[in-house]
């Protein structure tokens, strides 16, 4: 489904603080594959992220989504079949509008009609039902400004936006981090729901090992702009927290370093 | 009562300006200093050609001169990122010119002679026609842009204030509903403008001056008496607050010891005033605080 071939990123090009974000990465996802990232400080995930949304265009390198080369498309265009979910609440709603004037701007890709009415009576109906699959209680506050809900709802909703449109990539920049723990079960409960019920081509950049390992069906550890190890199946399985410590520090000499990764087995 | 009708005729045709700003200022959150050049551009348009004969044409045409310096502004902003205060204050500038060759050279144009709408309408003596004129045209807008800001594009352009990494995350082009946004907001200031010339009877371009503070001080006094609420109450208040602000300054001109040179004056100090409410309530906040009093207040 999606298919990045030789990515080079390079950040500041020749001043003193050059760096290279994106080291010649290549990455393959088939159809419905849910594939989860994990990997220290600085190590190019972001910026995986932003090159295949379009927030700038690659040094070097090609990325093709479904067969279509998507190097150059303007971000705005690409958006119609990539879903994004940030890790800060405030950045994937407009916090003035309504829930339901938000879901008929992300529903709008597919049926945008520039001066018809909107939201329209048919997607509200749809809106709340598919609201309702959250059991948030959110189908009954339509017409609540989203600036007036707590971050998880937010991040319900966000991925509702993203996925009311089945994307044919959703990218989830570890969007429960900011969340409380039982929240961020709440929201990774019903991402895991969503991406199984619409077969979804997922990426999910997440700090907790434990989760990146129990979640989708390949992991993928990425390390000074390339990616490290890229595990699946019986492989993955039988992979524990540990051992990727080990094999990280076997094969970079030195020890995995995120301030905000959890190391620990839940 | 004299008094208190011209205000509403003065404060409907303002209102209409009124609208725009609102547009601007609250929905795309910049405040459009391309607002004094396109009035003024309306204003001469509008004069020229009924000068020439046409006083209904004078309005479309009119609006569509004001949209197209919006376009120029939003043009600017999102396809060449300059700032957006600078951008309109580069067409602004530009337009001065403009709306110098629009009156054939002068700063100014009678219409004294010449048809306007107001002596068009029949039944109507031409003082009738300068209440009810206002009165259709000010709720035609209103109408019409509530309405525009209820469908799909109208929508967007509300996001694209509001979150625009959003907006452009569901592939929607921030930049054209900037453009189309701008183009309704400087469309509706130049009718203003093209209204306010006919029922003057005179285009002075130096009456654009200053313009902008009157339509911000229009809809922030719309705001204190609704309340901020919904885009839709936003826009009736923007044309309430238009007709108050135009009776608080014909009450001013009568009984104040002020001249009327002044009024830009005492409106720039209401603006600045209302705008700076919330940090004076902080101040005072903080103050409570220090001594020793809770927040509770």
């Amino acid at each position: 489904m999606l298919d990045i071939r030789n990515a080079v990123k390079v950040f500041e090009k020749g001043t003193p603080i050059e760096h290279t974000a994106l080291n010649n990465l290549n990455l393959h996802l088939e159809p419905g594959e849910f594939v989860t990232v994990i990997g220290s400080n600085g190590a190019g995930k972001s910026t995986l992220f932003n090159a295949v949304c379009g927030t700038f265009l690659l040094n070097r390198g090609r990325i093709f989504l479904d067969g279509q080369d998507i190097t150059y498309l303007p971000e705005h265009v690409r958006a119609r079949t990539i879903g994004r979910v940030f890790q800060d609440p405030m950045k994937g709603t407009a916090p003035h509008m309504t829930i339901e004037e938000n879901l008929s701007l992300a529903h709008s890709r597919s049926t945008a009609r520039a001066l018809s009415f909107a939201p329209a009576k048919k997607e509200i109906a749809l809106f709340r039902d598919r609201l309702s699959e959250f059991r948030m209680g959110l189908e009954d506050r339509m017409k609540t400004k989203v600036g007036l809900l707590s971050g998880g709802q937010r991040q319900a909703v966000t991925l509702l936006m993203c996925t009311i449109v089945p994307p044919k990539l959703l990218l989830l920049d570890e969007h429960t981090a900011a969340l409380d723990p039982a929240t961020a079960e709440q929201v990774m409960d019903i991402t895991k729901k969503t991406v199984e019920a619409y077969r979804l081509t997922t990426m999910m950049i997440t700090h907790n090992i434990s989760q990146a390992l129990s979640t989708g069906t390949r992991t993928v550890m990425m390390d000074e702009g390339e990616i490290l190890f890229d595990m699946s199946g019986e492989e993955r399985e039988k992979t524990t927290v540990d051992d990727l410590m080990r094999m990280y520090s076997t094969s970079r000499k030195k020890e995995l370093d995120n301030d905000r990764m959890l190391l620990k087995k839940e | 009562m004299k008094l208190l009708i011209d205000s509403i005729q003065l404060g409907l045709l303002y209102g209409v300006m009124a609208l725009g700003i609102y547009i601007s200022f609250r929905i795309l959150a910049v405040p459009d200093l391309t607002t004094e050049g396109s009035f003024a551009f309306g204003l001469s348009v509008s004069a020229a050609v009924t000068s020439l004969g046409h006083p209904v044409l004078a309005l479309p045409a009119a609006m569509a001169a004001g949209a197209a310096a919006g376009a120029v502004t939003g043009f600017l902003q999102t396809r060449w990122k300059i700032h957006p205060i600078l951008s309109g204050i580069i067409t602004m500038s530009g337009l001065y010119s403009v709306n110098l060759s629009v009156l054939g050279g002068s700063p100014n144009l009678t219409l004294v002679r010449a048809n306007t709408v107001f002596k068009l309408i029949p039944f109507l003596s031409k003082n009738d026609a300068k209440t009810v004129l206002p009165i259709f045209f000010a709720l035609l807008c209103l109408g019409l842009i509530i309405l525009f800001f209820r469908t799909h594009i109208g929508m967007c352009i509300r996001a694209v204030g509001d979150n625009e990494d959003m907006v452009r995350a569901s592939s929607i082009h921030t930049g054209a509903c900037k453009i189309i946004a701008f183009c309704v907001s400087n469309g509706l200031i130049a009718l203003s403008g093209a209204l306010i010339a006919q029922y003057q009877g005179y285009a002075d371009i130096s009456s654009s001056t200053g313009i902008l503070v009157v339509g911000l001080a229009s809809v922030i006094i719309g705001e204190a008496v609704f309340g901020r609420r919904s885009v839709t109450v936003g826009f009736i208040s923007a044309v309430v607050g238009s007709l108050i602000y135009r009776y608080i300054i014909a009450l001013a001109t009568r009984y104040s010891p002020l001249p009327a040179h002044m009024l830009r004056l005492v409106s720039a100090v209401i603006v600045a005033l209302a705008l700076a409410l919330p940090a004076f309530r902080e101040h005072l906040g903080t103050a409570r605080l220090r001594k020793g009093g809770t927040d509770d207040a």
